[in-house]
């Protein structure tokens, strides 16, 4: 409906101004606004039971979305030419500072992974997040697409660099997403299946020798993945307990604030990286797929930003911003549902934590001000 | 561009499907099982120990009790650094080497939530201390427990026993979940004998826990059921008068009441604080217990073995009489000696010159040696085996008590079996004087009495008069009647009683000077075990003066009164000792000259030198 009403507005001829509406004169696009505040109000209402209702926890979560959005926003107000010529110089950016978190991190939960400044410590590798496809999207931009492999090689070191740094860290959920990132700004400028195929091959021939370059504990993991009772009591614990949570949920759940794998703590990071257990022991199948639902409404408008959007530029990074999006939560919910090995990915707007959250809210600000700063061009 | 993000929509749209698939998997296909599997992560059945019945004796003086006592609990989970937390406790609260390993070795077999003992009984000071400081020490908490008590300490400890900490072999016996909450279990006495009445059943509170296993709130409450209470035979107030008689000596006495079977005093000394137990005794106090050559542990009137010696004489001469081997008027001549025929060997009587002239009155009055060597001699082993096992001899009385031996009647069957030899005609001489290879207990010897008292009438000696349940009504239990003692010639009982009085009255009788200055009629038979074979017969007024205290011979008697209505039977055995005639004289001054009235009543406050236990 909204989107339909939208299209209605947008085949509407502009009277005088540059914008055809005032959410679009503040650069604000009220659908992908109102598909997050849905999914953050979602996200409370877990939140809310999964940290056995503590105000303290739920002030937080409130002040760093309040912020997140904030982020959001002002992004937005830059327009994508802005952002354009300043991908070259925040990749760079990013890179020093991940070099720095190598050297001399704040070690946070057994990884370096955080920046310590001041009051808020820092992930200098959720600025990669951005910087990776905003650097490649700005690199393909001068070409003609779709891109030959000798362009596509060069974007090669562009995402290893970063993520070999981020996996040092090490924290592989990180990793994998800047990889993925990269990955679908190459996939969407149109690399040829073919070469996608070749690659996929050689990653698959490449998994042994991976097997030796992973952490002890991420070989347990994927180790654990293939089969949890192999360790019941220590990392299989996690998501054999994960499924207890979601199994006994059933149909409609055991209502909210019941569910007793979270609140008496069998569940392990239930307030983090397994929230969406909570969501399936209290709300069941019917609250699990609705929860997906929203996530999908954000995914499917951010391929119509994608679609929409007027330049290569704001073509790749509004796509690779959708489909890293995507990647995350798949990522998260197959972890926790046990089809994908458990690596450390938050759920995002419904997970507690901040510093993926401030960088997820400003994608989605790209993500606005690539809808909203398109010129009037007929066509 | 449009075609990219086309295809990267159906990569989508399938990647979603099989997470819906997965979840409708778990969530709608399995959901039973993982129903299943999280209720059973935080629903927790915690046992709740049964209260352990209390022991009375017969007159409801409480002999065993349940004291609430405060302990010093460690929930070692909380508690960030033991050593440095037990350090600083140290500081506060005497904490002794044996307390600490006790702690140490605890917690080895202990969930890290559950709360262990630190220190049991703490003092009405110390808990305040510890209150005081309390916000330094997280994870140690003061808790209220039941501790059993022995207000008696020393007395009863033989009979009742005690409990102690379950070990590995004991829970192999037991049902493991009715014990899952307890702390004790019987180890000795009745308090093991009567493990199951005492003990009643675990009750359970169904609790909600979190995954640390530690308990958020009770969700239902299954009563368990509470031990039986026992109501003893003894008189406590008799036991602690034979107990006081006996003190500083080494011995035993059981005394029955002859009609009913039960035993009214069960005293074996020297004897051991049953409370050090409970707790758990120091390894300094079992060993002192253990290394005493005293042997205080042992229960000398059910596990200890003595030659009966001159007290089988009256048994002898009943079967004597009754089966026509002698007549009451039948005299012998004993010239201090006695000889088998072709054989030189002597057998001496105590009396180095002899007796004289005796019929088996005398004999029994005097203890006259020869006369039984001869009787025996008669009678034949056979014989007198079958007269001394149906006094109840060489088999167990059946007392509620456990491991009671039986000690040994001998025959020619069994020296062969045991000793790998044949019988010799020896052999039976000396049993006619209860010497040899006869044993018995202090407890058969006081059954064979009552049964003398009784003329014939077997009643199985027992500790338990009933039980009783709390609000429940008292359940007594029933005297168990044994196979009777009939003679030929019911007379012939009138004689052995007559004879056992002339002991105590006639000038002639061994005991005679302990007889004097009676108010009651009494009925008894002395008798002196020889520890080392010595040329002669040793006297049987004979202090022993000069030979080794632990080399003296035990002396016996038995005896019961008063004669026509017998209230009270007893044996007493003193090792090394001849004050057996004199303590049984204080005994049976004690139980029967009491004004009448007061002897029913005990005081119900016993004399404990046990620390007050604190608020």
């Amino acid at each position: 409906m909204l989107i339909d009403s939208l299209k209605q507005k947008l085949k509407k001829p502009p009277h005088d101004t540059r914008y055809r509406t005032f959410w679009q004169s503040i650069h604000i696009d009220v659908t992908l606004l109102a598909f997050l505040l849905l999914l953050s109000f979602a996200g409370f209402f877990i939140l809310y039971s999964a940290s056995n209702q503590s105000p303290r926890i739920i002030e937080w979560q409130a002040l760093k979305l309040a912020l997140a959005f904030g982020v959001m926003l002002t992004v937005a107000q830059i327009s994508p030419a802005t952002l354009q010529r300043s991908a070259p110089w925040l990749f760079a950016m990013g890179l020093i500072l991940l070099l720095t978190v190598l050297i001399m991190g704040h070690t946070g939960k057994g990884a370096q992974r955080w920046l310590n400044l001041g009051i808020l410590r820092f992930q200098p590798a959720e600025i990669m997040k951005l910087a990776i496809p905003m650097v490649l999207a700005w690199y393909y931009h001068r070409i003609a697409l779709p891109i030959t492999l000798k362009s596509a090689l060069a974007a090669v070191p562009i995402i290893l660099i970063p993520a070999f740094l981020t996996a040092k860290q090490p924290d592989l959920g990180t990793a994998i997403l800047l990889v993925m990132a990269g990955a679908s700004v190459l996939f969407l400028a149109g690399l040829s299946s073919r070469i996608i195929l070749t690659l996929g091959a050689c990653i698959a021939v490449s998994v042994p020798f991976a097997w030796y370059i992973l952490h002890d504990y991420q070989r347990q993991r994927i180790l654990t993945f293939l089969n949890p009772e192999r360790d019941p009591l220590g990392s299989g614990y996690h998501i054999i307990q994960s499924k207890i949570a979601i199994g006994s949920g059933g149909m409609f759940g055991k209502g909210w604030l019941n569910g007793t794998q979270s609140n008496l703590q069998f569940l392990p990071e239930h307030a983090t990286d397994f929230i969406f257990a909570v969501c399936g022991e209290e709300f069941g199948f019917a609250g699990s797929v609705l929860l997906i639902i929203l996530f999908m409404l954000v995914v499917l408008r951010g391929l119509y930003i994608t679609v929409h959007a007027q330049d290569t530029f704001s073509r790749l990074v509004a796509g690779s911003i959708t489909l890293t999006f995507f990647v995350s939560f798949f990522i998260n919910m197959g972890m926790v549902t046990g089809i994908l090995p458990v690596v450390g990915v938050p759920l995002p707007l419904v997970s507690y934590g901040g510093s993926s959250m401030v960088t997820m809210m400003a994608s989605f600000g790209i993500l606005m001000s690539v809808q909203t700063h398109r010129k009037l061009v007929t066509t | 561009m449009t075609l990219r993000t086309l295809q990267a929509l159906i990569a989508i749209f399938f990647l979603i499907s099989l997470l819906i698939i997965r979840l409708a998997y778990l969530q709608i296909s399995k959901h039973e099982l993982y129903t299943t599997l999280s209720t059973k992560n935080w629903l927790d059945l915690v046992p709740i120990e049964p209260t352990r019945g209390l022991i009375y004796d017969r007159h409801g003086v409480l002999l065993a009790e349940n004291i609430s006592v405060f302990s010093l609990d460690i929930i070692p989970y909380q508690v960030s650094n033991i050593n440095h937390t037990l350090q600083e406790l140290k500081k506060i609260i005497l904490l002794s080497d044996d307390e600490l390993t006790q702690f140490q070795r605890q917690r080895r077999q202990h969930r890290r939530f559950d709360e262990i003992p630190l220190k049991l009984r703490l003092s009405e000071e110390e808990v305040l201390r510890f209150a005081e400081h309390q916000y330094r020490f997280p994870g140690i908490v003061i808790k209220a427990r039941l501790m059993r008590h022995y207000p008696f300490n020393n007395s009863f400890s033989h009979v009742i026993g005690y409990v102690g900490r379950i070990n590995t072999q004991e829970l192999n016996e037991i049902d493991e979940t009715n014990y899952s909450a307890s702390h004790y279990i019987g180890k000795t006495g009745l308090e093991k004998y009567y493990e199951d009445e005492l003990h009643g059943k675990v009750g359970y509170e169904e609790v909600e826990t979190d995954a640390s296993g530690k308990s958020l709130r009770v969700l239902k409450n299954i009563k368990g059921i509470p031990g039986k209470n026992l109501h003893l035979t003894l008189d406590a107030k008799l036991q602690l008068a034979i107990e006081s008689a006996l003190a500083g000596q080494r011995g035993a006495v059981v005394a029955i009441e002859p009609a009913s079977g039960q035993v009214i005093a069960m005293v074996s000394e020297p004897s051991f604080n049953p409370n050090l137990f409970v707790s758990g005794i120091s390894q300094k106090d079992y060993q002192a217990l253990t290394t005493s050559p005293d042997r205080p542990l042992y229960n000398r009137a059910v596990h200890g073995l003595y030659p009966p010696a001159s007290t089988i004489k009256p048994f002898l001469a009943l079967e004597g009489l009754d089966a026509g081997f002698i007549r009451p008027t039948d005299t012998i001549y004993d010239p201090g000696w006695f000889q088998l025929p072709n054989n030189s060997r002597r057998y001496n009587d105590w009396i180095h010159n002899g007796h004289g002239t005796v019929n088996v009155s005398r004999a029994i009055t005097s203890s006259c040696d020869v006369f039984f060597y001869r009787l025996a001699t008669d009678m034949g082993i056979d014989h007198i085996d079958d007269i001394l096992t149906e006094f109840g001899f060489g088999v167990p009385s059946g007392i509620d008590l456990d491991k009671e031996l039986s000690g040994t009647v001998a025959s020619p069957e069994w020296k062969r079996r045991v000793k790998g030899v044949s019988w010799y005609k020896g052999d039976t001489v000396i049993t006619g004087i209860g010497q040899g290879f006869m044993q018995v207990t202090p407890l058969q010897l006081a059954a064979a009495t009552a049964t003398l008292a009784n003329r014939g009438h077997r009643v199985m000696p027992h500790l338990l008069l009933g039980t009783q349940m709390p609000n429940k009504p008292y359940q007594a239990k029933q005297p168990i009647l044994q196979d009777q003692i009939v003679l030929e010639d019911e007379k012939t009982w009138n004689i052995i009683i007559k004879a056992m009085q002339a002991v105590v009255d006639s000038p002639q009788g061994t005991a005679y000077r302990f007889g004097l200055d009676r108010e009651y009629t009494l009925a008894g038979k002395t008798g002196t075990a020889q520890i080392i074979a010595k040329r002669g017969r040793p006297d049987e007024r004979d202090a022993q003066t000069d030979i080794p205290d632990r080399l003296k011979d035990h002396h016996l008697f038995i005896a019961f009164a008063p004669v026509d209505h017998p209230q009270i039977a007893l044996a007493i055995i003193t090792e090394n000792s001849n004050h057996a005639v004199k303590t049984a004289r204080k005994i049976f001054d004690f139980y029967l000259t009491q004004p009448s009235g007061t002897k029913r009543h005990v005081d119900r406050q016993p004399q404990t030198k046990t620390q007050k236990t604190a608020p």
